[in-house]
């Protein structure tokens, strides 16, 4: 249902990302080291790790908002030098602007440049999508903190950016409508296919929505959290959707969890 | 037995609370909207409510006044002060007081705010003109704002041009150091936002900065306006041939206490008058700007 509304706009064109002996300090503080990652066009992938181990630095590094202490990344071939038109992000947090109403906080995410009736068009149409029509009037304060992080997500989509890049975009949001809202990432992503790095907590959501999970953290098991590179990349098998209680993704969610230092008392069939 | 019975059935069948829909949010409870109704009726009463002190002193103050208790050279009936309004109008005299009273005011102000507000975005938004300009204005900030009266007499004369310097410096400083720290404290995530969405410059500047400090420039007005007035009636005080201030000395000098009562009256009108317009404005701002 929803993809068919956004048919009629023209798809973005995935991009690539790809991130070569990435370091990051801050004084002496080493948060991500030697990290590399490559991300095909359109392909959905989710970091997890320890809170504090980097994902958000590493995040904002593919949308330019930092700049790394070594090592460097491209974004479809072409290197990322600063702030980058190619791809958009949801912060961690909704960073809405108290002053406008949802609409108006969506439109930020528009190209710059004067308003034109398609853009009002874009803008409906996603409000639609992550179901805010009835609210479009509101003001930040007048809403839920899940209805915040759905505005902040409408805004990102809004310039159909070739890598969509999300900081725990559902972290706020109920169960229920979490798991509606993964659903509807889904669609989008079928809809408008872009390449989607998506950090989250929860090991069930990345392996729901990932083709590929990449746990972060230290290598050195003596270092603290922070030190971080990449500790295993699990393959989800199976194409989307994927069956939520599946038996296959049970093993994958206990070597996760095992992964994060959580114990899962899990017997394994192995 | 059974009524009570019904009854708590009723109650809980009654109370729709759980029933909340599924679709839509589901996330949790939205603040509630605050534009509440504003009936005529409250506004009657404010009014109505407002006037009970004004008129219960006037009421004191004729009934002491006539009372004997204080010599009337002291203390002047309310009846007189208005005779005594009437008498500076009819001799055409009251009006041109008050209209070179407010002219300055509003020209001072006016000025002030601007030059404020303009330096306050520039000390605001930039670190390095921050670390140039802050220091000398907070020193500057720091003097006694009358000290500044004979040098602006001696500079300028004793015409127009030195008052309203006067009530500029007056209204400068509110402006200034209040919208400067609010520039410098907009949240930082808000303009990272704007920034990672291709914002910069100037447009950056509307998009966020210029909105977040609203409320800050508003309140700033507000009370540049009353210094504006404090600073005029201290400038006129000191040398002037027209204006309420010079209307207080020549009054006082010639024992005019009539005089002096109305023109205590009338400067809290006017600073009530001028400052109501600000609020306003205010409202109108914060309907638009405010969060
Ligand atoms: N600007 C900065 N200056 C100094 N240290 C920073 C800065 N930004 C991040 N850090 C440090 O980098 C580390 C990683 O931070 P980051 O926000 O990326 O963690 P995270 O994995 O997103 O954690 P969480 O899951 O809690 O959001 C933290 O230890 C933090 O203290
Ligand atoms: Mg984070």
């Amino acid at each position: 249902m929803s993809s068919s509304t956004l048919r009629s706009s023209t798809p973005a064109d995935a991009l690539s990302v790809s991130i070569r002996e990435l370091s990051r300090r801050f004084g002496d503080r080493v948060v991500l080291n030697e990290l590399s990652l490559e991300i095909a066009a359109g392909e959905i992938v989710a970091l997890i790790g320890p809170s504090g181990c980097g994902k958000s630095t590493l995040l904002r590094h593919i949308g330019g908002l930092d700049s790394p202490t070594d090592g460097s990344i491209a974004i479809g071939g072409l290197p990322v030098t600063g702030l980058d038109a190619r791809s958009a992000i949801a912060f961690q947090e909704p960073r809405l602007l108290p002053w406008r109403s949802i609409t108006r906080n969506v439109e930020v995410g528009l190209p710059r440049g004067k308003r034109t009736s398609a853009d009002r068009d874009r803008v409906a149409e996603l409000l639609e999508l992550v179901k805010l029509s009835s609210s479009a009037h509101l003001r930040p304060r007048e809403i839920s903190g899940g209805m915040a992080q759905r505005v902040s997500l409408a805004r990102a989509l809004a310039r159909r950016p070739g890598v969509l890049l999300l900081d725990e975009p559902f972290g706020a949001l109920d169960a229920l409508t979490r798991l509606s809202m993964q659903d509807l990432l889904l669609d989008l992503h079928t809809a408008e296919p872009a390449t989607i790095v998506i950090v989250t907590h929860d090991v069930d959501e990345a392996l729901y929505l990932a083709d590929r999970v990449i746990l972060l953290g230290a290598i050195d098991p003596t270092e603290s959290a922070a030190h971080a590179s990449i500790r295993s990349t699990v393959v989800v098998p199976g194409l989307r959707p994927r069956d939520r209680g599946s038996g296959d993704l049970a093993e994958l969610r206990a070597e996760l969890l095992e992964g994060l230092g959580v114990p899962t008392h899990h017997l394994s069939a192995r | 037995m059974s009524t009570l019975r019904t009854r708590v059935v009723s109650l809980n069948s009654g109370t729709p609370v759980l029933e909340r829909p599924l679709v839509g949010d589901v996330t949790g409870a939205p603040v509630p909207v605050t534009s509440e109704p504003r009936p005529r009726r409250r506004w009657v009463r404010a009014t109505v409510l407002g006037g009970v002190i004004p008129i219960a002193v006037i009421v004191l103050w004729q009934a002491i006044a006539t009372s004997g208790l204080v010599p009337s050279y002291r203390l002047p009936t309310p009846l007189s002060v208005w005779a005594a309004g009437v008498d500076l109008y009819e001799r055409g005299v009251l009006y041109q007081h008050i209209a070179i009273s407010t002219q300055r005011v509003l020209l001072g102000f006016g000025i002030g705010a601007i030059v404020g507000l303009a330096l306050a975005s520039i000390v605001g938004l930039s670190a390095r003109a921050s670390e140039l300009f802050a220091p000398t204005l907070g020193a500057l900030r720091a003097v006694p704002s009358l000290a500044w009266v004979p040098l602006l007499g001696l500079y300028l004369g004793l015409n127009e041009d030195s008052k309203v310097a006067l009530v500029a410096i007056g209204a400068f400083f509110p402006v200034y150091t209040t919208v400067a720290p609010a520039l410098r404290h907009v949240d930082a995530h808000l303009v990272e936002l704007g920034r990672s969405y291709g914002y910069s410059g100037p447009a950056l500047l509307s998009l966020v900065q210029l909105p977040a400090v609203v409320p800050a420039v508003i309140s700033s007005l507000r009370l540049a306006l009353a210094q504006a007035w404090l600073f005029l009636v201290a400038g006129e005080l000191l040398g002037a041939s027209l204006g309420l201030g010079f209307l207080l000395v020549d009054s006082q000098q010639n024992g005019r206490i009539d005089r002096l009562f109305l023109t205590i009256i009338l400067l809290g009108i006017l600073g009530k008058g001028t400052d109501s317009a600000v609020g306003l404005l205010e409202r109108f701002l914060l309907k638009r700007w405010g969060s």
